[in-house]
């Protein structure tokens, strides 16, 4: 099983790798998104710091929606799905997989960046490590969470849309407790109860998504 | 080595009954062979038998055991060749084989020697090291098959093999066919027209399927 888990890891970040853009592209799309604001607000410095962590926290559930749809999608299509829902492992134990190889590939390059953004937005640098923790806790949430919707959209036209109606919304939560850590830490509170609670978001995720998801993929290859 | 048995087999898409009452059993060495019009139910009975989608009735054993209760059990002893290649342009044919005998148990050491006498069994030895996606349809389909020769699996759920296969390489596949039924294998394949696996039991499905019947 876990040789199986190893190899299918592998197999994703690859293919990744080698077809290349898709995770560039999250990043790119990350740091323009982030780098709008100022032109948009103005270059107001106090303004900016106030609402720094929401606009990196939006701007990353963006870019991680960008990427999901392509989750399953690309195996769906070349019916290499088919063939992984075939071998002798169990369907949740391979979303599991590509949920962490679709992490390791498109959210830990946000989480890597948005320090940088953070300079940029002149956010308070007390703020630096909660905004990393809580992207670190919050990313591998919105993967988890996107599997879902990626799943249930298979198949479908224009799935990309439909994608982002169904997942934005439950994306709520991350975001309300990922910013109200940055904020916290950044006015000298603790930050440390909100990352709790995001750190709970992530568990129950991690136990109720790859669950979820495979229910949803059965249904798709049917 | 066990028994294949289906009965009552019933298949339902959409709105529409594909085929009822569908009754087969067979044993080590055996092969069926589905024929039967565009839309009476050979590919999907096929994804029935590989546990893809559930049947709308009947069962489907394997040595008396529903299939459907242990699925991973089912999986890890039968091979399914469907209408897609599963190829990654960017992946060489090598690594994209090592993938899937890896998920299969086969281990390191073996497998660069299984792959090699794999690729040679359907003459495409040549293209080992070639990505993807500069295979032709034919190619591509000989590397699919290929997959199934690198891990052992008892039972073959083969979808219109032959579908943009040269005469060499239908010749070669015959000849695994035959080879696997020889070890005790199990096989079941659709196909239109050309010469049929020795000693197979042939389904007509158009005669079980609404098309049938309507007529």
């Amino acid at each position: 099983m876990l040789r199986s888990a190893v190899i299918l890891v592998r197999r994703d970040v690859r293919l990744a790798f080698r077809q290349g853009m898709d995770s560039l592209m999250a990043v790119a799309f990350f740091v323009l998104a982030v780098v709008l604001f100022p032109f948009g607000v103005g270059p107001e410095p106090n303004i900016l710091a106030r609402i720094a962590a929401g606009i990196i926290w939006v701007s990353a559930l963006l870019a991680s929606m960008l990427s999901l749809e392509r989750l399953f999608q690309a195996d769906y299509e070349d019916g290499s799905l088919e063939l992984l829902v075939l071998q002798p492992i169990p369907l949740e134990v391979l979303v599991a997989t590509k949920v962490f190889a679709h992490w390791l590939t498109s959210g830990l390059p946000l989480v890597v960046v948005a320090p940088l953004l953070a300079l940029i937005l002149n956010m308070a640098p007390e703020g630096f490590w909660a905004l990393m923790a809580a992207l670190a806790f919050g990313t591998p949430s919105l993967s988890l969470i996107g599997a879902v919707g990626a799943a249930l959209v298979l198949g479908s036209r224009r799935g990309g849309v439909l994608l982002s109606l169904l997942i934005l919304p439950l994306y709520i939560p991350v975001l309300i407790f990922g910013v109200a850590a940055v904020d916290a830490a950044a006015e000298g509170f603790a930050a440390k109860p909100h990352l709790m609670m995001m750190a709970g978001i992530l568990l129950a995720s991690l136990v109720l998504a790859p669950w979820a998801s495979a229910a949803a993929l059965r249904q798709a290859l049917e | 080595m066990g028994a294949f048995s289906a009965k009552g087999l019933a298949c339902v898409r959409g709105e529409r009954t594909v085929f009822v009452g569908l009754d087969f059993s067979i044993g080590p060495g055996d092969a069926i062979v589905l024929t039967g019009a565009n839309g009476s139910g050979k590919s999907s009975l096929l994804r029935l038998l590989a546990g893809l989608a559930p049947p709308a009735a009947g069962t489907i054993a394997w040595n008396q055991e529903d299939i459907r209760k242990d699925p991973n059990a089912h999986h890890a002893r039968c091979h399914y060749v469907g209408h897609l290649d599963a190829l990654k342009p960017v992946l060489t044919v090598t690594e994209q084989l090592t993938y899937w005998a890896a998920l299969r148990g086969v281990s390191d050491s073996g497998m660069s020697e299984a792959i090699l006498t794999a690729l040679s069994d359907l003459g495409i030895a040549h293209l080992a090291a070639v990505p993807g996606r500069y295979l032709s349809a034919g190619q591509k389909r000989r590397v699919n098959l290929a997959r199934i020769l690198v891990a052992p699996a008892t039972l073959w759920l083969l979808d219109e093999p032959r579908t943009a296969l040269d005469d060499d390489a239908k010749r070669r596949l015959d000849t695994a066919i035959a080879r696997h039924r020889a070890n005790g294998g199990l096989v079941v394949l659709s196909m239109h027209g050309g010469d049929r696996p020795q000693g197979a039991i042939t389904i007509d499905l158009t005669a079980r399927s609404a098309l049938g019947m309507a007529c």
